[in-house]
Parts: structure tokens; C-alpha cells; sequence
């Protein structure tokens, strides 16, 4: 543990060298073990200077080597900065990545040496090997020195128009990092975005709309001239590019497109017509005048739907949110079967997709009913997955399959991992709610359990079935004489609260025994927890306005007890209760409806999934995830009224023709509708592609013909 | 996205720590282990944790939490997914993801770090762009490195990030063109004490080795592709390909990979391939208990059944078990109250048994639940499913390959009991 506050107290000084070494008996007050190891780390650390001075590479290579172990594990190298600064711009490749990783860490931290090792990289943002040129624009980037704003800017702008797609990609990155560094650089950084976007690289189509929804995600804009381009580009970007991309075309979508949600006759026909041939597509078209999909809103649906099979969790799951949120419903179902398949991933992995489920299968239950089986809980799977598995198991029930999910659950209650058995009790509690044919099934097999063994499964099941006669007003009495007796054994707080508050609430069901329950609880009232002790003055209170002769010495007493309790909130409430049952002068009108009052008919308490609220974040994000929102969660809009504009998607000819021939592979199908719509808008797309500069289209040149023709055999083969 | 990562031990040291942003100080960890103690079992540490500046996003393999730091909303699964990314690629490189490993390559593990993010953003995940850009420590290597001290990292751009096949690394050459396949299903059932199955269903991938020169294109046929159910694919694979025909076209990375994995619907028969016959009593008021397990084979094909481990997780009250086994040795751990029974090969002549006394803690109440069993086993030689794979044919190389193909049947018997007890 010394070692540790050692880290600490050297963090903490973050002084030059000398300073450090005349300090160090004052301020590390510690043991003198901690103090010996520190002298020992101010002359590892001369050591280590040494061998950064030394002309050998592989002593300089040793240090290094050394130093990132020290940064690795979290302790403080920051006085040997200087030594390391100098050797930069070392000829030998691994040593200048040791201290690019150095200087990455440190830089913030000493700024002034920093600038030393700046023209450096400027010089290797000029070389010949692209290879160099990203890296160096990668560490100048992330040297979080706000000096070198203005350098950084320029090295972002010549990055942006780079040949190398490589170095473009590294670019794409180096925006979100000046942005954080220097937010009043959003304008400038905003025109080389929307450089980049115009950029046909797959490799640099991830990073850039990452760039974009850190930058400026309302910059919707922006998007309109690339869409058709991304949505084509996407199963060919790389995985994590793919996840970024689909999120954004996903919030892009709602904004654009009007809702395919509200006319359920024609999706049928939606359906066949994209899959069928051209003819079809027509005489459709001329049919159906109510709601047409926006082919462009197709077209996101057709292309994303490949990436289903990802191997990528988090690509099928954002897969799977854009057809939640974008699709027709009925087209949404095809999502299920590979989320069912991502259960079979480890267990991080199960946990998100099971949330994600859950809130799905409340609004829409027939899109998981097939697979039912598939969230069985097995007796392996932690217990928070267990848990997650049962709330889907109950939004899916229903009359048809409840016999079956009874038998499983009865399995369940008996399973030795108790709080899952807990839960298991308040899911039969909801199916019983929730399908009235199980009612009285589900309210026998829960009291069968109060003779359980298990103290908390039968507090469970107590808490449940008063939820359950709540709801069901009907004449219990029996159910409740059981509870009555239970009451000697029990003592779990809540469910004595719950029985206390049962006998209370139907007490004139009971006459006979409610007042023994009352003699019986005073006596133990000052060991009772707050919570019963709460509900033993309730009881209290409606045994004397209902039956006043039998016990009005007892409440009193039990008022009495209350008054000088510790709790403030179990006085306050004794103070309440006396002022409104027991009349006297001062209490006003309120004490004739004291009866009222306490005996209204309550409303039964609703048993809900704790997902029904989850559903208003978008799914697949870390806001749903945690149900609240994150910093910097992007609400999805509602869809428009009325579609805006679709031609601001429109390309001009010669770009629009190279990409659906050589991106789609279907010439003869999209060609002639794509030109159809880009001749009238030549015009005015001709300043936007004369401003994507004329080395932005050399550089795809250069890495569209290989591009292609891979395109090409994926299509045709 | 990512801002820094945290690498934790099974006893809370941080021995690791990456930022790839601004540093955060290791005290953010202070939430993870406060969850952590609240959980029961390292299974049950919450994946997503919120604190007041951050979020922490972990994953729990092999004996190490991977914890990072996120500051912004972004897609759980795609942090989760990265960080086993992480952890495959340790285990690639050094053979195992092990403390001990990491911690004796802290450097290359630091440079691998830094090529697989850029501000938090994935930059090369792809193990054969990693691979040339960071060269995998080898007792060779290192030797060589000491005496002419020349480096591990590569000097120039992988070809692969800017080729068609970002998977594949340029110039590869072999004496010997090998590809081979292996094809290993799971059977996953749950079986009620009745021995009828209540869920079935079969899951398998076919990972493969292929060591072949050049840029090979590969498509491999099936006799009977229709019984994949859901299938999904390593970014090679050519989606339409498979779409239109059901033949699997690819240009494989080099080494070692997952080509696919997939699904067999739980509507085809899954005929189980071993049974069960089990006696499991205790006794009210004895404080002891009956055990009596026998394993035979069913419907196997003629194929042997190996590999044969049952592990029974014992009620609570059971202090210790005196068993005799016909076959094999078992072992019960009397903390975590497991039993364990390594079978080995099941012979029919001769069927494994395992019987005895249970003991109980004196005065516990009698176990209301018998236990489940859980039974693995593998069989060599044969797909369960009975998927069968056609042929392989190369195209864009002139050489002959070696081919080969294997394949495994695992079985994965849950457990489950409706009232007494079942094997998966």
C-alpha cells in the first residue's frame, strides 16, 4: 500500500527535478520505506536520463522502453521530459513511437517543452511516406497544447486534401481532437467536415461522420448531397465506421422521411414491390396514391439490412435500432432472429441486447413471441442476465403460452440463487395481473409458497399477493387469515408491512382477527422496523374508526409510543393520525372525514415493467442503457408532417452515374431515375461540386479503380 | 468515445492504464469497485456504470477487468465489442491475455494500444494490419532484436489499410499452400427429469487455418446449405454470393480466423447424443443423501463419445460427497459446492456410473431442489447437424492447396430441472 500513496504524493508534486529532491523528506511524511523508495526512483530516474543521452540507439531504446512501462502502470515520469523531448526526431523508427507515446501523455503537462519538438513533426508532415505524414499529424494533433492551434489547423486543412486516404482518415480524427482543444475553431473545422464528407474513401466515411456528430450534429445540411453516397458506401466502411454512420443516418432519416408508420394497408404491398422487378414497381405506383416510401428512405432499409450478419454486436444492433425506429413495422421482425443470435455472446454483450429486447417486446410482442424458448434462464447465466430474461419472458406472455411460462417459472422459484427467485415471484405477480385467466391459478400456487422455507421468497410472494388482492377486490378473506398467521414468523419488513397494511385495508373482512394483529404488533412495536412500525399506527388508526369499541385503548397506546419514537416521520404521522381520529376541539372539520380518509377505495397499484419508460430514447445507446440521459445524447425527432424537400439529395450526372454503376452494380435499374432527377438540378449542384477541390477528386482516383473493381466481383460473382 | 482504460486484476490493483485523451485520474475506478463489491460475483459487475463525470463501460475476461472511460453517449455494445477486440488481440499476440503477459509486453501492448485507437475512435482492429504494423514478440525475434537492434514495429503502412481487402496482408508466401476448416458445433438442450428435451438447438462455426500464397479467392459449397438458419459472417465473406447462390466466396485473411458462425433452427430435430439416468435423494432428518449417476450414449452414428465432464452444482446444505466412480476421477469443491466428474470416453459396453453417499450439514433443513447436471462432451468426426461441406475451390492462384476439414460435435447439456433434476 506504501507503493501506492508513493504514486499519489508523486503525482501530486509535480515539480522540476531538484525541487522534487529537496522536498521529498517534508512532504512525504510517510514511512521512511516509502521515502527510501522514492530516493531510489530519483536515481532510477537519473539512470534512465543517462541512457536517453547515450549515443547508442538501444540504450536510448532500453530507456524508452522503461519509461512507458513507468507511464503503464500510472507513475509520474514527467521530469524526464526534457531528456526525452530531444530525442524526437530519432532516426530509429520504434524509439520516435516511444516518445510519440510520451509525448501524448505529457505534453498538456509541460507545454513550453512541448513546442521544442513541434517542428519536428511539421517536417514529417511533408514527407514522402504517408505512413509518416498520419502519424505525425497524429501525435501534433494530439498534443493538447493550445499554442499550436493555428499550426494544427493548417496541418488539418493540407491533411484534408492529402492523396493518401489514409492520411484524410487521420485528419477526420485530428478535427474532433482540435475541437475539444479549441471549440472557437468549429467554423473552420465544420468546412474541412464538409470537405471530407464529400470524400468517396471508405476509409475515411467512419471517421468523418464521427467527426461530424462530435462537431456539429445539427448540421443536417450537410448530409443531404452524401446520403445516397453513405447509405451505398456503408457495407463496404469498416465495422465501427458502419456503427457511427447507421446512428447518424438513423437520427438523419427521422428528420427527412414522413412516417411509414401510419397506414398499415400498404406496407404489404411496399414489400413486394422493392423485391419484384420494375413493371411491378409501376403499376404499383400508379395504384397506390395514399403513402409512398421515399426511395432514398429505401434505400437506407435495402442496404443496411446485409450488415444484420455482421459478426459485429454493435453493427447488429444498430442495425436492428434503425429498422425500431425507421422501418414499416411489419418489416421490423426480420431484426429478431439476430439478436437471438447475439445471446450467444458473452455475457456484456447479452446484457445490453437483453435490455434492448425488453423494451422492445413491450410495444411490440409478436416480433419476439417466436423465439420464446430462446430466453429460458439457464442455471449458468449470472443473475443479472437471469433477471433480464425473466422481465422478457413476462412482457411476452399471453394466454396462449402462459401455462407454459407457469411451469417454467414454478422451476424458477425454486432455484437457489434467492434474489432471482425473488424476482421470479413478482413476474408471476404481473402475468397474473396481466392475464386474467391466470389470476386465481397464479394467486393459489403464491400462497403455496408462503409456506415455503425460504424467508424471502415468502415475503415476496407477500408483497406480491397484496399487490394481487388489491387489484382483485374480491372477498379474500381466507388468503388474508393466512398472512394474519404468517405474521408470527415473518420478519422481513416489508412483507409485515404489507400484511399489516392488508388486515387494515380489508379489516372489516377480518373483525375478529385485526385487532388481535393489533395487540400482538404493540407489543413488539418498539423492535419493529419504520416501515411496519408506520403501518402498525395505520392499522391502528382504521381498527378505531371501524371498530372503536374493541380497541381504542390500544391505538391510544400505540399513539403513545409513537409520539416519543426516535424516527421524526413516525412522529409526524402520530401527530397526524391523532389530530384527525380522536376529535377534540382544535381538530376542525377534517376529523368527521376521518373515516373517509382512511378508508377510500385505494386504485390498485399498476405491476409494469421498469422498461416501459425506456422506450423514449432511442435504443442501442448508453441513455437507454442507463435510463437517463447521457451527456450528449442526440434526441431523435418525431417524423415530419410533411416530407422536406427530397431532391436536396440529388447528385449531378457524372458524379451520381459513377456511383450507382460502379457502387451498386445495377446500372440498368437506378440509372435512368437518378439522371431523370439530376438533369433539372445540374444547375445548382454545379458550384457545390466545383468546390469539392479539384485534389480532393485526384486523391479518388487514386483509390477508386481498385474500389471498384473489388465492387464489382462482389456483385457479380 | 474511449477516453482511457483501466486494466484490473481479480484483487482491485490497476496495473494498467491507457488515455488516449486527456488523463483521468485512476481514482474513477473508485466507482467500479464499489459496484463490484455490491455484486455478488465477479459475473454480476454491472457492464455500464454511471458516476457523476463519467461512464465506466467494463468487460470481465479472463481473470481481468477491462474498464474504460467514457465521457459522452455513445453505443455500449460498441465500446464492449472493442474491448474484446482488445482481449482477442492480446491473446493472439501472446497466446494468452493473462496479467502475466501483459504485463511482460507492457510495451508492445502500450504500441498495439495506441494503433487500435485514435482518440478513442477505432483505428486498426484488423489482426493482419496489426500484425505488420506491430510485429508479434517471438523467442526468435527478440534474440535478433538484442543483437542488431532493430525493432518490432514496422516502417511502413500496411498495404492491407489501403487495399480492397483491408483483412489480408500483401505478399504473403508459403512453401506448402494449406486451408483448412473446422467445423465445431454446440448442442445446447435443456432436458427435464422426464429425459423429454425442452429446448433444443444447435450452434456452430467454422473457424479456420489458411496458409495460402498470394490473394487467393475461395468458395467454399455445402451439400445442404439450408439447414443454416441465421448465419453471420467475417467482413470477407461476399454477401450476395451467399444471398443469391448459398455459396460462401471470400477472400480469407491470413492465419487463423472465424469464417462464420451460425445457427441451426431448433425446428430440425436435434437428436441428443448422450443420456442420463440419475437417482439423487436426500433423506429428511438423516443429514445424508443418495447419489447415483449413469451416462450412456444415444444415436451417436458409430462415433465415440469424448471428453465426457459432468458438473453438478450441489445444494448449499451438502458439506461433502464420498463417491466412487466405475470411470474417470471426480473432484467437489466443498466452497463453491461443485462437483465435477471427468468421464473421459464413454464405451457402451461398459457405461460410466458414479455413486455414494452425500453428506449434509447436520440440522439443515432437507435441499428442496435437486441439483442440475450439466454435462459436456465432444464428439470428433461428425456435425450434429449433419451439415456437410461440398468443395472447396480456389480461383486467382495457380498452385494446388492442401485442403482439410474437420469437424466436432460439443455438446453443452444445460441444466435444467423441473423438480428433480435433467442434463443439457
Amino acid at each position: 500500500m506504501s507503493g501506492n500513496g508513493l504514486t499519489y504524493s508523486e503525482q501530486g508534486g509535480e515539480a522540476a527535478p531538484e525541487l522534487a529532491q529537496e522536498a521529498a523528506p517534508t512532504v512525504t511524511p510517510s514511512t521512511p520505506a516509502a521515502f527510501g523508495l522514492f530516493s531510489s526512483d530519483t536515481k532510477k530516474n537519473e539512470d534512465l536520463k543517462q541512457m536517453l543521452e547515450s549515443s547508442k540507439d538501444s540504450a536510448k531504446l532500453d530507456a524508452m522502453k522503461r519509461i512507458v512501462g513507468m507511464i503503464a502502470k500510472g507513475k509520474n515520469a514527467s521530469e524526464l521530459f526534457p531528456a526525452v523531448v530531444k530525442n524526437v526526431a530519432s532516426k530509429n523508427i520504434e524509439i520516435k513511437k516511444l516518445v510519440y507515446v510520451y509525448l501524448m501523455r505529457y505534453a498538456e503537462e509541460q507545454q513550453d517543452l512541448a513546442l521544442l519538438s513541434i517542428s519536428t513533426f511539421q517536417r514529417a508532415l511533408k514527407d514522402p511516406n504517408q505512413l509518416i505524414r498520419a502519424s505525425a499529424l497524429r501525435v501534433l494533433s494530439s498534443i493538447r497544447v493550445p499554442i499550436i492551434v493555428p499550426i494544427m489547423m493548417l496541418a488539418i486543412k493540407e491533411a484534408s486534401s492529402d492523396l493518401s486516404p489514409y492520411v484524410r482518415k487521420n485528419a477526420a480524427h485530428a478535427i474532433q481532437k482540435l475541437y475539444s482543444l479549441d471549440p472557437d475553431q468549429k467554423e473552420m473545422l465544420i468546412e474541412v467536415i464538409e470537405k471530407l464528407l464529400k470524400d468517396r474513401s471508405t476509409l475515411v466515411a467512419g471517421s468523418v461522420v464521427m467527426a461530424f456528430e462530435e462537431v456539429c450534429p445539427d448540421r443536417i445540411d450537410l448530409i443531404h448531397k452524401n446520403y445516397r453516397k453513405l447509405c451505398n458506401l456503408l457495407v463496404d466502411v469498416e465495422e465501427w465506421g458502419q456503427v457511427v454512420i447507421i446512428h447518424m443516418l438513423t437520427r438523419y432519416a427521422r428528420t427527412q422521411f414522413v412516417s411509414p408508420w401510419k397506414v398499415m394497408v400498404d406496407e404489404y404491398s411496399e414489400n413486394n414491390f422493392y423485391e419484384s422487378d420494375e413493371e411491378q414497381k409501376e403499376k404499383d405506383q400508379k395504384l397506390k396514391t395514399t403513402y409512398t416510401m421515399d426511395p432514398d428512405h429505401r434505400l437506407l432499409l435495402r442496404n443496411t439490412k446485409p450488415l444484420l450478419q455482421s459478426r459485429n454486436a454493435a453493427v447488429v444492433m444498430a442495425v436492428a435500432q434503425l429498422y425500431w425506429h425507421l422501418a414499416p413495422k411489419s418489416e421490423a421482425g426480420i431484426v429478431s432472429k439476430s439478436l437471438v443470435r447475439l445471446l450467444r455472446s458473452n455475457r456484456e454483450v447479452q446484457y445490453i441486447v437483453l435490455q434492448n429486447i425488453a423494451t422492445m417486446s413491450i410495444q411490440r410482442k409478436g416480433m419476439f413471441e417466436p423465439y420464446l424458448k430462446s430466453f429460458y434462464v439457464r442455471s449458468t447465466d449470472p443473475t443479472m442476465i437471469k433477471t433480464l430474461k425473466l422481465e422478457i419472458l413476462t412482457n411476452l406472455a399471453n394466454e396462449a403460452n402462459i401455462s407454459t411460462l407457469l411451469r417454467e417459472f414454478q422451476t424458477y422459484v425454486k432455484s437457489q440463487d434467492k434474489q432471482f427467485a425473488a424476482a421470479t415471484i413478482q413476474a408471476i405477480g404481473r402475468c397474473a395481473t396481466n392475464i386474467t385467466e391466470v389470476t386465481d391459478t397464479c394467486l393459489n400456487g403464491l400462497v403455496c409458497l408462503l409456506s415455503n422455507r425460504d424467508e424471502i421468497v415468502v415475503a415476496e410472494s407477500v408483497v406480491v399477493i397484496k399487490k394481487l388482492l388489491q387489484t382483485q377486490p374480491a372477498h379474500h378473506g381466507e388468503i388474508i387469515k393466512h398472512m394474519a398467521k404468517l405474521l408470527d414468523n415473518i420478519t422481513v419488513p416489508v412483507a409485515r408491512a404489507s400484511i399489516l397494511w392488508l388486515i387494515g385495508e380489508y379489516c372489516e373482512r377480518v373483525p375478529k382477527i385485526a385487532p388481535d394483529v393489533l395487540r400482538k404488533t404493540a407489543k413488539s412495536f418498539t423492535n419493529e422496523d419504520d416501515l411496519v412500525k408506520l403501518q402498525i399506527l395505520n392499522l391502528g388508526a382504521k381498527l378505531y374508526l371501524t371498530n372503536s369499541k374493541q380497541t381504542k385503548l390500544l391505538t391510544q397506546y400505540v399513539l403513545n409510543l409513537g409520539k416519543y419514537d426516535q424516527s421524526y416521520d413516525i412522529r409526524d404521522r402520530t401527530r397526524f393520525i391523532r389530530q384527525l381520529i380522536v376529535p377534540n376541539e382544535k381538530s376542525g372539520a377534517l376529523s368527521k372525514y376521518a373515516k373517509k380518509i382512511f378508508l377510500a377505495q385505494k386504485p390498485a397499484p399498476l405491476l409494469e415493467s421498469p422498461f416501459k419508460d425506456r422506450d423514449h430514447f432511442q435504443l442501442g445507446t448508453l441513455s437507454h442503457t442507463l435510463n437517463s440521459r447521457a451527456t450528449g445524447y442526440l434526441e431523435l425527432s418525431d417524423w415530419p408532417e410533411v416530407a422536406p424537400d427530397p431532391s436536396v439529395r440529388n447528385v449531378d450526372v457524372a458524379e451520381s452515374a459513377k456511383e450507382w454503376t460502379g457502387i451498386l452494380g445495377k446500372p440498368k435499374k437506378e440509372k435512368p431515375t437518378e439522371k431523370f432527377y439530376s438533369e433539372s438540378e445540374e444547375e445548382e449542384d454545379e458550384s457545390a461540386s466545383t468546390s469539392s477541390s479539384g485534389k480532393c477528386l485526384e486523391s479518388t482516383a487514386f483509390s477508386l479503380p481498385g474500389k471498384l473493381c473489388l465492387q464489382n466481383c462482389l456483385v457479380h460473382k | 468515445m474511449i477516453h482511457s482504460l483501466f486494466l484490473i486484476n481479480c484483487s482491485g490493483d490497476i496495473f494498467l492504464e491507457k488515455h488516449w485523451k486527456s488523463v483521468v485520474s485512476q481514482s474513477v475506478c473508485d466507482y467500479f469497485f464499489e459496484a463490484q463489491e455490491k455484486a455478488i460475483d465477479v459475473e454480476n459487475v454491472p457492464p455500464v456504470i454511471s458516476t457523476p463525470h463519467h461512464y465506466l463501460i467494463s468487460i470481465y475476461r479472463d481473470k481481468i477487468f477491462f474498464v474504460s472511460v467514457i465521457q459522452t453517449e455513445v453505443p455500449p455494445l460498441f465500446v464492449i465489442e472493442f474491448l474484446h477486440r482488445v482481449a482477442d488481440t492480446f491473446q493472439d499476440y501472446f497466446g494468452e491475455c493473462s496479467e502475466t503477459a501483459i504485463k511482460d509486453n507492457v510495451v508492445i501492448v502500450y504500441e498495439l494500444l495506441e494503433e487500435m485507437l485514435d482518440n478513442g475512435f477505432p483505428l486498426a482492429t484488423e489482426s493482419n494490419i496489426l500484425k505488420e504494423l506491430i510485429k508479434p514478440p517471438t523467442i526468435l525475434r527478440s534474440v535478433v532484436n538484442s543483437i542488431t537492434g532493430s525493432s518490432n514495429v514496422g516502417d511502413t503502412l500496411p498495404t492491407g489499410q489501403l487495399s480492397n481487402i483491408p483483412w489480408r496482408r500483401a505478399g504473403v508466401k508459403y512453401t506448402n499452400n494449406e486451408a483448412y476448416f473446422d467445423v465445431i458445433e454446440e448442442i445446447d438442450a435443456i432436458i427435464d427429469k422426464s429425459g423429454s428435451t425442452v429446448f433444443a438447438e444447435i450452434q456452430g462455426v467454422i473457424d479456420s487455418c489458411i496458409k495460402l500464397s498470394g490473394m487467393p479467392d475461395l468458395s467454399l459449397s455445402f451439400m445442404n446449405p439450408r439447414l443454416l438458419d441465421d448465419v453471420s459472417f467475417h467482413p470477407c465473406i461476399r454477401f450476395k454470393r451467399w444471398e443469391s447462390e448459398r455459396v460462401l466466396s471470400f477472400i480469407p485473411p491470413d492465419g487463423n480466423f472465424r469464417l462464420i458462425s451460425y445457427r441451426v433452427s431448433s425446428q430440425n430435430l436435434v437428436a441428443i447424443p448422450v443420456y442420463v439416468k440419475h437417482m439423487i435423494s436426500f433423506k429428511e432428518n438423516t443429514s445424508s443423501g443418495r447419489f447415483d449417476v449413469t451416462i450412456g450414449p444415444k444415436q451417436n452414428m458409430g462415433k465415440t463419445v469424448e471428453g465426457v465432464v459432468m458438473t453438478v452444482h450441489m445444494p448449499k446444505a451438502v458439506l461433502n460427497m464420498n463417491l466412487t466412480a466405475t470411470q474417470g476421477s471426480y473432484t467437489f469443491d466443498p466452497v463453491t459446492k461443485v462437483l465435477t466428474w471427468d468421464v473421459g470416453k464413454i464405451t457402451p459396453q461398459k457405461l460410466p456410473n458414479l455413486k455414494g453417499i452425500v453428506n449434509l450439514q447436520s440440522g439443515a433443513p432437507k435441499p428442496e431442489e435437486n441439483p442440475s447436471l450439466n454435462i459436456q462432451f465432444k464428439i470428433q468426426q461428425l456435425a450434429i447437424s449433419g451439415l456437410k461441406v461440398n468443395r472447396l475451390d480456389m480461383y486467382g492462384e495457380k498452385y494446388k492447396p492442401f485442403k482439410g476439414s474437420s469437424f466436432v460435435s460439443d455438446g453443452e447439456q444445460e441444466p435444467k430441472s423441473l423438480s428433480s433434476q435433467n442434463f443439457t
